[in-house]
């Protein structure tokens, strides 16, 4: 794993005293863990909670966390260690981590190195024997807001708050440009098995018949393209920014339009490119993904109190019924006004009925705003790629009908 | 879609007494899937034949059968009331078996209702395990390798294919009775034997050990849409090898990567498809090997269990009353989540907290019982604990199971044992490892060590070596020299105040005053089922040292009611019947009632019972430090047993204002010289007794008593320890064998009334009236401790001058000490006539729901109502004499599970639970409680007889009986003789030390339906008999070993021969 250069200079905490600090003066005290980050160099990030109770170094791996500082609600995290399989990309995206109890001494057969070591070789800093429950309730209450975080004898919390302070609102932020990959590159690894864990690789002509998607990266999950691959794609990964022109010249079968950090209303440049692809080619998007769709449909994003983080959140499918538990992590969603006519709302989350899915049968594009290819999570709604991959062949309707079972 | 319409009337089939393996937990889920579907506008028609049942009440279900739970009765219920639809998901697998039964007598069909909840193919399925594995097989989950036996040889097929140690698990059995695991070639033969025997369709599963490996469960729901959700992941600390119900058990999972984790619950699900269990709840247990993940499928449940309710209580999620709404057509997305209230029920509960729970044994009833765990449950009850962390829970639930160790002391260390010794002894599950792994942990061994020895994850075995080392780090120092933060710091490890105390070398007071003056306290939150991602209406609330409060208290007037914390024999579902009834009337009176308990099994710790639960052990400390904060009008202490009752001084003490009877009123009837003082001021007869502080004033006071005489130690419960002797070589024996003498704890001598019959009566008083709420004639005589006896209401024996004394002398003691709310007394009547007073609890008894199912009044509610300040004529209360119908208690007990345990009756309590039998005459009554306990009694074949001396002039009416009923007569020689002199037809069959072939040959062929064993004296001569008991228990032959209760089988063998007992009567016809 490739650590984050910002702060590889960072050294190991030892239980010093440090603080996380809310925007609006709130302050959490607890001992640190992880990479020791003091007053020069402390965490700056939006303070979010995810109420997932696996799954923590996918979740710190997953680049649509760029710019936050996440706590956990389960209090025990770090139970399992770290390995080298669980991760959702090159390295760890999570700004920084608040958890009730760390631990130091993992037990899991698959582990490498405790989460402490895992951080402190990435210069992340956590902050433990924090009541994570009372952050929680307080972001539910107040929504969530931007945060310092930092430990060490010259820490100072009011300078902390300050800090948060300037930090503005994530709202108009683009963390996209920063995540996202720089170079065109080929992906050829289906999904992890417990037998065979990531070992296995598709080779060249395995994969030259497949149907081709293009996969527009702005922060992508690795398990979506291992997904991709499992239902029968060849897989072309572009950088966010790459022009309608220059994806239509690598000839894709179907455009996927990944998850991603930040507020989607800044990605006018991501937006672009896909209205004019709208029809032409078939797409399917995840997350930021959905809200990039979303955009090029007409619509708008705003921003939520406290957004959707977990692994439990129930969305209807409106248009079989069934009900699937899915993963969730976005702090923005969709307006249902202001769509084309075309589109429709597809997936509704049963928690606070918002949008959660929008297809435009017209224009074969369909999007989620929920995170299908799950890591960590359930697996309710793998369908999708399955959906996917039949839109893009032409077998059969995008609707259930001989879907498998979810 | 919504709920169906072409459904009217629901039978839901209870799961029948208390038993290991089968307890409240069907209780608590029957009782929500009652008001579910009456909710709902359905007819709710109930059959279970537990009376200690919230179920049973008669307000709940519309019809209410108190009957067996067995085909023939349930068939007749059927007939007579024609449910639309069976629900046999909510009754365990005793409900299962009987729809399983009815099937295939084509009751079904012929009365055209429907099985709902589970159809039979998916109970058949899941039960069968060849059926299961297949089902496995196909849907591509792995199995341990097994193979089926019949019989003796096809076992050692088996061993020869899979190797040792082998895995026997009967089928179709309640918590894995008969089940065991073979480790060497010399116990196949007996341990096959005996699990052959358990099966009902004589079958055991022989599997390949998995001993060692991971065990977890997930809890599964279903609904018609195919909508599934995984309500909770439960992780045993103990390996498997273990029957779950006798594990630690943790949720959510600890040691799964997401991963793993995902494959689990993916699994799961496929079961639940494959099996076909289209509405509901499952559970679906794995076994996952620790080196590499490998994921083996052990079994599911297809319907609500012990898990379910567990999981229901850790998370919130009320898995019964769901399962219910699914079976009746709602799908999960209509059901809204009752404690956010804002979101549907169709989600996964995410929890922010650790549940940890620990089984609860009774082994010191059973001496003779082998006391290291297997695939055989063998706990009697449970403790369950919230904590923010691992160990804070870990140690609440320690504080919980009221087993005098409030940590890892060393209580719990009976012997003391080398390096060596210790570390094999974590290596065997038995009740006390946890204890053993703690003082491993002292002794200097690591993580490593221990995990080689118990196989028990490293992780869990981090947490507890952190807390010994949290313990060795206060050595030498002082309770005064801890820091706010250091004391915050182990309080939140969960460390008890005693166990500071201890620690510290003070006083729990004192701990209690420091913490008290650094502002160490305890927070209360929340049970959300979400993490506190949405706003919780349901004050739910565990305590935690952890930060933030929530769930301020109200300004309403409030009663705390404190319940009766894990069941164990002597101490069961009876007492958290009169909680509920208490919480239930006082809510009615206006009253914001708060409930505290700690046993996850109970309808008392279901969120909407009490306006406010406090999911707590029921210590001083917790419970203070709720009244603290409540600051409650009331605090009742006499509805939950023991529990209550033994800290109700210090509570006074520290001025809890304690409603009801008082302290002082309680220890009069508890203190032995206070209360003799009170018999003797009131002119009333106690038998004779002493007090003995030493071996030496016991043998003393027996020489002035008399023999024979009981003889037990001061603080008992459920008659622990207790014994008749009747030399003075018993009483230096019983005095030699460990009994715990004390200045503080005597020893208790009483005269003991052979031959006596023993009544118990259960009176109210509201302070100035008293009314009798019952009273009951027991079966077995005097010296059968009174948990254990049947007993009947009316009285069948006694005079009407006699019963009439009975309650002039319970009204004079209930005023004298001033009694508020219930009070049970024990009389025995010697002679016919002579009423000796044996005991007077100031409390609610366990004969309470008894007594008010079988008068129609419900007296645990009018008795709360009293010490809430409402007099008897304002509450509407009135004695109630039934006429037309008998009714009759019994005990049911757990000697199945204990191959090896004498079966024979004593002053020691070894029931688990009781059934109640309604009937026209006695006779039937008793038939009736017989079937529901679970006993067939028979209609032809042979009785054998071996009747002791005294006994002998009452067995010639028994005899005639039999005879006329056209049983044959088998005897020992001496019963023999007697018999023959009667004139009956005796064929006489050789004792066992006479040589064979003996009577014990004679059981194993067959002919023998009914043993009827009333062995002499009560200690060494039983052992002589013994062998016939427990060839009989193995065999399941009905076996009876008083000459009372022969004559009560006597009479109910009439009833059974001519079918009448048959008759089906809901308790709404009879008041």
């Amino acid at each position: 794993m490739s650590p984050d250069k910002r702060h590889t200079g960072a050294q190991e905490a030892r239980g010093e005293v440090g603080y996380l600090a809310l925007a609006d003066g709130k302050v959490f005290k607890g001992r640190c863990f992880g990479a020791l980050r003091g007053a020069s160099n402390p965490v700056e990030g939006e303070a979010v909670f995810n109420t997932s109770m696996y799954g923590y170094q996918e979740i710190l791996t997953d680049p649509s966390y760029a710019g936050q500082i996440m706590c956990f609600t389960y209090p025990h995290i770090g139970n399992v260690g770290c390995n080298e399989e669980d991760v959702e990309s090159s390295r760890i995206f999570t700004e920084g981590l608040v958890v009730r109890a760390a631990h130091k001494a993992p037990s899991n057969f698959r582990a490498t190195m405790s989460l402490s070591q895992y951080l402190a070789n990435s210069g992340v800093m956590g902050l433990e024997g924090v009541d994570t429950r009372e952050i929680v309730s307080y972001l539910r209450d107040n929504g969530s807001q931007m945060a310092a975080m930092a430990g060490g004898e010259d820490v100072k919390p009011d300078q902390l708050v300050a800090r948060a302070r300037s930090l503005g609102s994530m709202e108009g932020k683009d963390y996209v440009k920063a995540v996202a990959c720089k170079e065109i590159y080929t992906w050829d690894a289906p999904s992890w098995t417990l037998a065979a864990g990531h070992s296995r690789k598709l080779s060249q002509e395995q994969l030259v018949s497949r149907p081709h998607v293009v996969a527009i990266d702005c922060g992508i999950k690795t398990n979506i393209l291992r997904l991709l691959v499992d239902v029968g794609f060849r897989v072309t990964v572009v950088p966010a920014g790459t022009t309608s022109a220059e994806i239509l010249a690598l000839r894709p079968d179907g455009l996927f339009l990944s998850n991603g950090p930040g507020d989607p209303a800044t990605l006018g440049y991501v937006v672009k490119p896909v209205k004019e692809l709208l029809g032409k080619v078939p797409m399917f998007g995840i997350c930021l993904g959905h809200q990039i769709l979303g955009q090029a449909l007409g619509g708008s994003t705003y921003k939520l109190k406290f957004g959707h983080r977990g692994g439990n959140h129930p969305v209807r499918d409106e248009t079989t019924g069934k009900v699937e538990i899915t993963v969730q992590n976005h702090g923005f969603a969709v307006r249902k006004e202001g769509l084309s006519k075309e589109a429709f709302v597809s997936h509704l989350n049963l928690n606070d009925m918002t949008v959660e899915g929008l297809e435009s049968r017209a224009h074969r594009a369909f999007s989620v705003q929920y995170h299908p290819e799950a890591s960590p999570g359930p697996h309710d709604s793998r369908y999708l790629f399955e959906r996917f991959f039949r839109l893009v062949t032409g077998t059969g309707d995008q609707a259930a009908k001989g879907e498998g079972r979810r | 879609m919504p709920k169906r319409t072409d459904i009217k009337s629901i039978l839901l089939i209870g799961s029948g007494p208390i038993v290991i393996g089968q307890a409240c937990e069907f209780d608590y889920s029957g009782t929500q899937a009652i008001k579910a579907l009456k909710a709902d506008g359905y007819k709710v028609i109930l059959v279970n034949s537990n009376p200690a049942t919230i179920m049973t009440d008669p307000e709940f279900a519309d019809r209410t059968y108190i009957e067996p739970i067995t085909a023939d009765f349930v068939e007749e219920i059927i007939r007579i009331e024609r449910p639309d639809a069976v629900l046999p998901t909510m009754g365990g697998q005793t409900a299962l078996n009987t729809a399983l039964e009815l099937e295939e007598r084509g009751v079904f069909k012929k009365y055209g209702c429907e099985l709902i909840g589970a159809k039979v193919d998916a109970i058949k399925t899941a039960e069968d395990r060849e059926l299961f594995r297949t089902a496995m097989d196909e849907i591509g989950l792995e199995s341990a390798r097994s193979m089926i036996a019949t019989s003796l040889g096809d076992a050692e097929r088996a061993a020869k294919e899979l190797g040792y140690p082998l895995v026997l698990r009967p089928s179709r059995t309640l918590g894995g009775t008969g089940g065991g695991i073979v480790y060497k070639a010399d116990e196949l033969h007996r341990k096959v034997s005996i699990a052959l025997a358990a099966s009902p369709n004589h079958e055991v599963l022989i599997e390949e050990s998995l001993l060692g490996w991971k065990e977890m469960e997930l809890e599964v729901m279903r609904d018609l849409k195919d909508n599934v959700v995984i309500v909770c992941g439960i992780e045993n600390l103990d390996p498997m090898g273990v029957h779950t119900g006798d594990s630690i058990t943790v949720a959510p999972i600890q040691t799964l990567t997401d991963k793993e984790y995902q494959l689990l619950r993916d699994a799961a699900i496929k079961v639940i498809r494959r099996i076909g269990v289209d509405t509901g709840g499952s559970n679906v247990q794995f076994a996952v090997n620790p080196k590499d993940g490998r994921i083996i499928v052990i079994e599911m449940n297809p319907r609500v269990s012990r898990s379910s309710a567990l999981a229901s209580k850790a998370t919130g999620f009320p898995i019964a009353k769901i399962a219910a709404k699914l079976a009746v057509g709602y799908t999960l997305d209509e059901i809204p989540n009752d404690i956010t209230k804002e979101t549907p029920a169709c989600f996964e509960p995410s929890i922010d907290y650790v549940v940890v729970k620990i089984p609860r044994f009774n082994f010191e009833k059973f001496p003779m019982a082998d006391p290291s765990l297997g695939t055989q449950m063998k706990s009697v009850g449970e403790v369950l604990s919230f904590g923010a962390t691992f160990k804070e829970a870990l140690q609440k639930a320690i504080s919980s199971m009221e087993m005098d160790t409030y940590g890892f002391d060393r209580a719990k260390l009976t012997k003391s044992m080398g390096k060596r010794e210790l570390l094999d002894a974590c290596g065997v599950a038995a009740p006390h490892r946890l204890w053993l792994v703690g003082e491993a942990f002292r002794a200097g061994f690591s993580v490593r060590d221990l995990f080689s020895s118990s196989k028990i994850d490293p992780w869990f075995l981090g947490e507890i070596e952190e807390i010994i080392q949290a313990e060795e780090a206060l050595k030498g120092r002082k309770i005064a020299d801890l820091p706010a933060d250091e004391l915050r710091e182990l309080k939140s490890m969960g460390f008890s105040d005693r166990r500071l105390a201890a620690l510290t070398g003070c006083t729990e007071l004192m701990v209690r005053t420091r913490r008290k003056q650094l502002g160490v306290l305890p927070s209360f939150r929340k049970v959300d089922t979400c993490a506190a991602e949405f706003v919780a209406n349901t004050p739910y609330l565990y305590s935690s040292y952890s930060g933030m409060s929530e769930a301020p208290p109200t300004a309403r007037k409030k009663v705390i009611i404190l319940g009766a914390g894990p069941n164990r024999i002597g101490q069961g579902i009876e007492f958290d019947y009169c909680c509920v009834h208490a919480s239930m009337a006082l809510k009615d009176d206006g009253f914001e009632t708060i409930m505290v308990n700690c046993n996850p099994e109970t309808v008392s710790t279901d969120y909407d019972t009490s306006d406010r639960l406090y999911f707590e052990p029921l210590t001083v400390e917790s419970v203070m430090a709720i009244v603290e904060r409540e600051q409650p009008f009331g605090v009742i202490v006499q509805f939950g047993g023991q529990t209550p009752l033994r800290i109700s001084a210090e509570l006074a003490a520290l001025g809890v204002p304690v409603i009801g009877t008082s302290v002082e009123s309680i220890d009069i009837a508890e203190d032995r010289e206070r209360f003799s003082a009170l018999v003797a001021r009131l002119k009333l007869q106690q038998p004779p007794y002493a007090t003995a502080r030493s071996t030496e004033e016991a043998l003393a006071a027996a020489r002035k008593i008399g023999f024979p005489l009981m003889i037990r130690p001061s603080f008992v419960l459920g008659g622990r320890a207790m014994r008749v002797v009747y030399t003075e070589e018993e009483v230096l024996g019983y005095m030699q064998e460990g009994v715990e003498v004390s200045h503080d704890r005597p020893v208790l001598l009483d005269r003991f009334l052979d031959g006596a019959i023993e009544v118990d009566v259960d009176a109210v008083s509201d302070g100035k009236q008293v009314m009798i709420a019952g009273v009951m004639e027991h079966i077995e005589p005097a010296g059968i401790h009174s948990g254990d006896s049947s007993c009947c209401l009316p009285p069948q024996t006694l005079s009407a001058e006699v019963i009439d004394e009975l309650k002039r002398q319970a009204r004079l003691l209930a005023s004298e000490l001033s009694v508020v709310g219930l009070m049970n007394i024990q009389f025995a009547v010697a002679n016919g006539k002579d009423a000796y007073i044996l005991e007077v609890n100031p409390r609610a008894s366990r004969t309470v729901p008894f007594v008010s199912k079988a008068t129609g009044m419900p007296w645990a509610k009018v008795a709360s109502r009293l010490m809430a300040g409402k007099s008897l004529g304002e509450v509407g209360a009135k004695e109630i004499e039934p006429r037309g119908y008998v009714s009759v208690k019994a005990s049911v007990f757990p000697f199945s599970k204990f191959p090896g345990v004498d079966t024979v009756l004593g002053p020691e309590m070894k029931s688990t639970g009781e059934v109640m039998g309604l009937h026209a005459n006695f006779g039937g009554a008793f038939a009736k409680s017989q079937f529901a306990s679970n006993i067939s009694l028979p209609t032809e074949g042979a009785v054998f007889l071996s009747i002791k001396e005294d006994d002998k002039r009452r067995l010639e009416p028994i005899a005639r009986k039999l005879s006329k009923l056209g049983f044959s007569l088998i005897a020992t020689k001496g019963t023999a003789q007697h018999l023959r002199d009667q004139g009956f037809e005796v064929e006489v069959v050789k004792k066992v030390r006479e040589g064979s072939p003996h009577i014990v040959d004679r059981l194993g062929e067959g002919e023998v339906a009914l043993v009827l064993n009333t062995p002499e004296g009560w200690s060494m001569p039983v052992m002589d008999s013994k062998s016939i008991r427990l060839v009989a228990n193995e065999l399941r032959i009905p076996t009876y070993t008083t000459i009372a209760a022969a004559d009560a089988v006597a009479h109910a063998l009439e009833m059974v021969k001519d079918r009448t007992f048959l008759e089906v009567r809901a308790l709404q016809d009879y008041y």
